[in-house]
């Protein structure tokens, strides 16, 4: 009894299982549409509309030439709440599960900044589509993918470049697509000039990208030096042995990285003159005292005027490989002084080289005839203002009396004979 | 005294109604040099003042107008070259023309001298007591005590800005020479000396010479040469007794200043007023 209906049910299932395949089998080679002309039957219609308004056309042509419409899938393979001999279907579909196929990818994603704004609710965070699209999304080689090395900058933009969108999503770094497209790496990009300049990913990661907060992250304050030193490999290096990179390696991440001087967006060539005057005031947020005595100087005057052909602090101490002046190989140091000099002052001398760029005039120990002789200066300004200063209000009073009281005036006084 | 302005004499002209005389007080080569000291001395002072303040936005802007970093520079060496031109000129003539004159003494003493006197510390005191209003205003000879600082002033500043400008222009050789803290102390007091310089000059000199009530608004004296008899009996009593007295005073009788140089000087003098109270207004501004 129990082995009848057993087998019975088995037939039963066999049964519906043949029903089904059938019509499936014979539509691939026959006449009647696939899925996806079944579903093209509406979707080819440039104007079709859901019920909601909203446009859900879908260009065949494109499809076919994306690397999924390459592999033959079948709309409905994505969109798999759809059957396609159960029409109409759902107004509202479920999204899309690229973990079907991509289960890696979409693991990864869940770890990003992007993933992790998305599930704290974040409506305007990219996910999948965003970056790939949608019905035509191509590999990354390809010219025309949105993920392709040139197209990055544009596709990244769209939310990173708009302003609506940066409050929207309250995107940490504020517009930062238009300063990348005027940085200098934005510009060797453009037209695709130089393809070996990073775009977004390169620098931020793909599926990896984090906030510069998380430690994992490429542009972290720990990692940027590595990352930028992908491409600037002297300059890595250069870094590693100056003052900034040992202070770094002994824990101190205080000190400055590449993005504290260069900025991490905006970066500008660094022959500019507004970089050169601008990275100064880099330099003096911790630096502050050597700021304000460089000020004083004619070298820390005219750069402050915005022009760049006197000596900047990286003129004297170097740029990456910046030392103590106690380290020999220091730009500064007494043994590299002179020559250091000599950059732009050729034939300068060891007493030229005495001059103290750094004076203090209220440092009397560094500087004692400086600080003397600014005494000195302002004891003399200070006189000769105060006597003039109380000499001519005295005079004025006197004078202004004189010629109200009708006494006194410029061609006819009374002082002497009347004429 | 009475003498003097008994008759009127051909050069007197009527003004508003008064007969009026003019005597010389400057030589042409000196309002000339004169005319030369004031242009590159404001020259000198709106090239450099924007490195002073350097950090204000005016600065740069001033700079921009003058030909950025490397054409205010050039405004500022040759204004410098015109001044210690200037500078030498008077300095060889007043001493060739006192040895050759055989007057070298009174070049370094008496009324006709620069040289500070006891005089002028009395004339200070007097002064002061008018100020107050415990005296009467007192009487000058050719050269009062201010006039005499603001001429020692251009002196010391000379020797001060312009031995330090030329160490900052030429400091490589002069390095051979000196010491590299004296270029320390070379740009301070090049840049104090000079705001010193430019404040004294734009506000007391103007005060002194020009804006004060009694002289308002010019005092066209430096650029015609001429000095009313009013005038001078107003303010230099001494100086016209005493060469009424010594017979001095005809001879440098002139001809009234022509309307040109009146208008030459109302021009050039109030272009310098106008520029040097720019710059008193942005300096002034800056300081807080």
């Amino acid at each position: 009894m129990k082995s009848l209906r057993w087998i019975a049910a088995n037939c039963a299932v066999l049964a519906v299982l043949v029903f089904a395949a059938a019509p499936a089998q014979s539509a691939t080679p026959a006449a009647a549409p696939g899925v996806n002309e079944t579903c093209l039957m509406c979707h080819a219609d440039k104007d079709a509309k859901s019920a909601a308004g909203k446009a859900i056309a879908v260009d065949a042509g494109k499809f076919k030439a994306s690397v999924h419409g390459g592999m033959s899938l079948k709309c409905t393979d994505c969109h798999s709440d759809v059957s396609a001999t159960k029409l109409p279907h759902a107004d509202k579909l479920k999204p899309v599960n690229c973990a079907t196929c991509h289960e890696k990818a979409v693991a990864e994603y869940a770890g990003t900044v992007h993933g992790v704004a998305r599930k704290g609710g974040n409506a305007v965070a990219a996910n999948c589509v965003d970056c790939h699209g949608t019905h035509d999304i191509a590999r990354a080689k390809d010219p025309s993918s949105r993920t392709n090395h040139v197209n990055l900058e544009a596709t990244c933009s769209r939310c990173h470049g708009s302003e609506a969108m940066v409050v929207n999503g309250k995107m940490p770094g504020g517009n930062v697509g238009n300063k990348f497209h005027d940085s200098i790496h934005g510009k060797a990009l453009k037209g695709a000039a130089i393809l070996s300049a990073p775009e977004c990913t390169d620098c931020h990661g793909t599926h990896s990208i984090r906030q510069k907060s998380d430690e994992k992250s490429n542009v972290s304050r720990a990692r940027i030096p590595d990352t930028c030193g992908t491409c600037h490999k002297a300059e890595r290096a250069a870094f590693a042995n100056g003052r900034h990179g040992k202070l770094r390696q002994d824990g101190n991440m205080a000190a400055p990285g590449c993005t504290d001087c260069h900025s991490a967006h905006g970066i500008l060539q660094h022959e500019s003159a507004k970089f050169q005057v601008d990275v100064i005031k880099e330099c003096g947020t911790c630096h502050a005292d050597y700021l304000k005595t460089y000020r004083d100087t004619f070298h820390g005057q005219v750069t402050a005027l915005g022009y760049a052909r006197m000596a900047t602090c990286a003129s004297c101490h170097g740029a990456h490989d910046v030392r103590p002046a106690s380290d020999p190989a220091s730009k500064v140091s007494p043994q590299n002084r002179l020559a250091t000099c000599q950059q732009c002052h050729p034939g300068a001398s060891a007493s030229f080289a005495s001059f103290d760029p750094h004076a203090n005039r209220h440092d009397k120990a560094r500087s004692p005839f400086y600080y003397y002789a600014a005494l000195f200066m302002e004891l003399l300004l200070f006189g000769v203002f105060a006597f003039f200063g109380i000499h001519t209000l005295f005079w004025f009073y006197r004078e202004l009396r004189e010629k109200f009281a009708g006494n006194r005036s410029r061609d006819s006084g009374n002082h002497g004979e009347k004429h | 005294m009475a003498m003097a302005t008994a008759t009127a004499s051909p050069a007197a002209v009527a003004l508003g109604g008064i007969s009026q005389r003019y005597y010389r007080r400057f030589t042409p080569a000196e309002r000339i040099l004169h005319a030369l000291l004031m242009l590159s001395f404001v020259g000198c002072a709106l090239s450099g003042l924007p490195l002073i303040f350097a950090d204000r936005p005016w600065a740069a802007t001033l700079a921009r107008i003058l030909g950025g970093f490397e054409g205010a520079g050039l405004v500022h060496r040759v204004c410098a070259f015109v001044m210690i031109v200037v500078f030498a000129t008077h300095v060889i003539t007043i001493f060739a023309r006192a040895i050759a004159g055989g007057h070298l003494m009174k070049v370094l003493w008496g009324p006709d001298s620069m040289v500070p006197q006891p005089q002028d510390i009395i004339d200070i005191w007097k002064n002061f007591k008018y100020f107050v209003g415990k005296g009467p205003r007192p009487q000058f000879d050719r050269w009062t005590y201010w006039e005499k600082f603001d001429y020692w002033a251009v002196f010391w500043g000379m020797f001060i800005i312009g031995g330090s400008g030329l160490l900052l222009w030429f400091p490589v050789f002069f390095a051979k020479l000196l010491p590299g803290w004296m270029f320390n102390i070379a740009s301070l007091v090049h840049g104090e000396e000079a705001l010193l310089a430019v404040g004294f000059i734009f506000t007391f000199h103007f005060f002194n010479g020009h804006l004060r009530p009694a002289k308002f608004p010019m005092d066209t004296v430096v650029f015609t040469g001429r000095i009313s008899e009013h005038e001078m009996k107003d303010e230099r009593l001494v100086q016209y007794e005493r060469l009424t007295r010594e017979g001095q005073l005809a001879p440098k009788e002139s001809t009234p200043p022509s309307d040109e140089s009146r208008w030459f000087g109302y021009l050039v003098g109030g272009l310098a007023l106008v520029l040097g109270i720019i710059a008193i207004v942005l300096i002034v501004s800056s300081l807080f």
